[in-house]
């Protein structure tokens, strides 16, 4: 990150700079701060019989079982589930923005995604519930909160974040090769599939990773949807657990006991294996370029 | 009463009662008056079952004494507890009695103002009009897993339960499933809202939820040949029946003990009622 942009250093530019830094500082130790707290309430957790019990399969707390080991595989399947249908749906409305589809039609696509961002989760939630839900319980079986509805719905909720950051991305890169691209004669497409996508491997890969942790974090759509039964999914559609609402779901238990504690546990497992995706992708990204 | 008290023994009981009012904190008259010419701030938070009758008294004091607020909030028994207990509100609500481990960790006092009964429930469209303990039970532990085994029609029962912070899982897990199991197939949702808008729209499911939610978007089958309903959980011929209590950190004083004093008098056991449940 660079906050002061290359700014040229004049007495003007001292204020705002010195602002900008304090603001990165402050975030950057939000975040250690963050990190620090949860390990902090989450160490009683990791020593002991502690661990061996939260680390388990099954999440009976009246029968002192506090596995959350089903919330995290219910996390990951949710997210990776949902970012498969949102990638390449998302990759392709931007291609078509880009040069696949007719020029008019990009820009209201556009407008049409950003105003999805602006829509709260907790309306698309609410939608499904009574629309989505319904008509998965009719078609298939079961009581239709499900991962299904909750892949769906995550999907549609990720989706303008990836398409965002990738068309910002095609974006820049057309920039700088498009006047150069069309004096070789490259048509738009040719220039999209041959220049612009291999170029933007860097974008995708931030785009997918920036999705993947906009999934595993959403809480009330799992929450609403999802059927929350702290079981392993065998199908479609069984309802699942995240951790995420695991957190919401338990945090308003007896805080003395171990169903608490493995609150600390759940939340600091998320921030880690967001930090490690991250990090991966950095890795991958940093290889590829 | 007699009319013929005299002038002393009338007096003796003013001043008997005067010095009740005056050394008890919870002895004060039980109406609106008793807030007359004070003010200041009672936050409020917990189960939210308590929510219509807390909301009812709230609009009433503070429309009577504006200098008075009352905020309320939802969060759950369990959210109730902490909240009173670290002293971040003043009333922290629950639907069960407090653990003694809760009440030696932070000294807080309960007030049982209602008693409020827990319903299994079905899908108005469900055929089944009643159903027995044991059936109920071997419904959530997963054992009977079809409509027909308990005389409904030929479909897969699809099982609703709450949170493990749930004052109305406890009851209904204690009192009904005796302490069973319930099997981790079954759906949890988080409010008793959320609970009547999962099963108003699915003819296959069972819940439970308290008597005061159940309306015609919901129906409670007989239990062992009992209707649950609140006379029936008011005679005790319903079992399955728990207290909603309002919790403070010691003893309440001043503002806050005039809220609950009015809560368990008259005005308030009106407003308790109107909400379906039964004063105390």
């Amino acid at each position: 990150m660079t906050p002061a942009g290359g700014a040229v250093p004049t007495r003007d530019g001292a204020l705002p700079r010195s602002l900008l830094f304090a603001a990165a500082a402050v975030s950057a130790l939000a975040v250690v701060a963050v990190f620090a707290f949860l390990l902090w309430f989450s160490l009683p957790v990791f020593r002991g019989d502690a661990l061996a019990s939260l680390l388990s399969w099954r999440w009976q707390p009246l029968r002192g079982q506090f596995g959350i080991l089903p919330m995290l595989l219910g996390s990951f399947c949710l997210a990776s589930s949902a970012l498969l249908l949102a990638f390449p749906l998302a990759l392709g409305v931007c291609c078509f923005a880009h040069g696949a589809g007719p020029v008019r039609a990009a820009r209201p696509l556009l407008a049409a995604v950003r105003f999805m961002t602006s829509v709260p989760t907790v309306v698309y939630g609410l939608v499904s519930v009574f629309l989505l839900v319904p008509l998965i319980r009719d078609a298939f079986y079961g009581s239709g909160f499900s991962w299904l509805a909750a892949a769906l719905t995550l999907s549609v909720l990720v989706l303008p974040t990836i398409v965002l950051l990738v068309d910002a991305q095609f974006r820049q890169v057309q920039a700088e090769i498009g006047p150069s691209a069309a004096a070789l004669g490259f048509s738009p497409v040719q220039q999209l599939l041959r220049l612009t996508l291999p170029l933007s491997r860097r974008g995708l890969a931030a785009a997918l990773a920036l999705g993947f942790g906009r999934a595993v974090g959403d809480t009330l759509i799992p929450l609403m949807l999802a059927g929350n039964a702290a079981r392993v999914p065998h199908s479609l559609l069984d309802p699942l657990r995240t951790l995420t609402s695991h957190i919401a779901l338990v945090v308003a238990t007896d805080s003395q006991d171990l169903a608490y504690a493995s609150l600390f546990a759940s939340g600091l497992i998320l921030f880690v294996v967001t930090a490690f995706v991250h990090l991966l992708l950095r890795r991958w990204r940093g290889q590829a370029a | 009463m007699i009319m013929r008290n005299s002038v002393m023994s009338r007096c003796l009981t003013l001043v008997l009662s005067a010095g009740l009012y005056a050394f008890s904190p919870l002895a004060g008259a039980a109406d609106l008056a008793s807030f007359a010419g004070q003010n200041g701030k009672i936050d409020i938070a917990g189960g939210t079952a308590h929510i219509p009758v807390m909301n009812a008294a709230a609009k009433r004091i503070m429309q009577s004494n504006p200098s008075i607020r009352i905020t309320v909030a939802a969060g759950g028994s369990g959210v109730g507890v902490q909240k009173v207990g670290e002293g971040l509100v003043d009333i922290g609500n629950t639907g069960r009695a407090l653990t003694d481990a809760e009440v030696a960790k932070y000294g807080l006092k309960s007030f049982a103002f209602a008693i409020d009964g827990v319903a299994a429930v079905v899908n108005p469209k469900n055929p089944v009009a009643g159903l027995t303990a044991v059936q109920v039970q071997e419904i959530f532990a997963g054992k009977i897993t079809n409509w027909k085994a308990v005389g409904g029609r030929d479909a897969a029962i699809h099982v609703f339960t709450r949170d493990e912070a749930s004052g109305t899982r406890e009851v209904f897990w204690e009192k009904l499933l005796k302490k069973g199991v319930i099997a981790d197939s079954a759906n949890v949702v988080a409010s008793n809202g959320a609970m009547k808008s999962a099963l108003a729209g699915d003819a296959d499911a069972i819940g439970y939820v308290s008597i005061g939610h159940i309306d015609d978007t919901l129906k409670a089958p007989a239990l062992d040949g009992v209707l649950p309903t609140q006379d029936n959980a008011r005679s005790g011929t319903y079992p399955v029946v728990r207290k909603l209590y309002m919790n403070t950190k010691g003893e309440p004083q001043g503002l806050t003990a005039a809220f609950i004093n009015y809560i368990l008098g008259d005005e308030g056991k009106r407003m308790t009622a109107a909400a379906g449940y039964l004063p105390l």
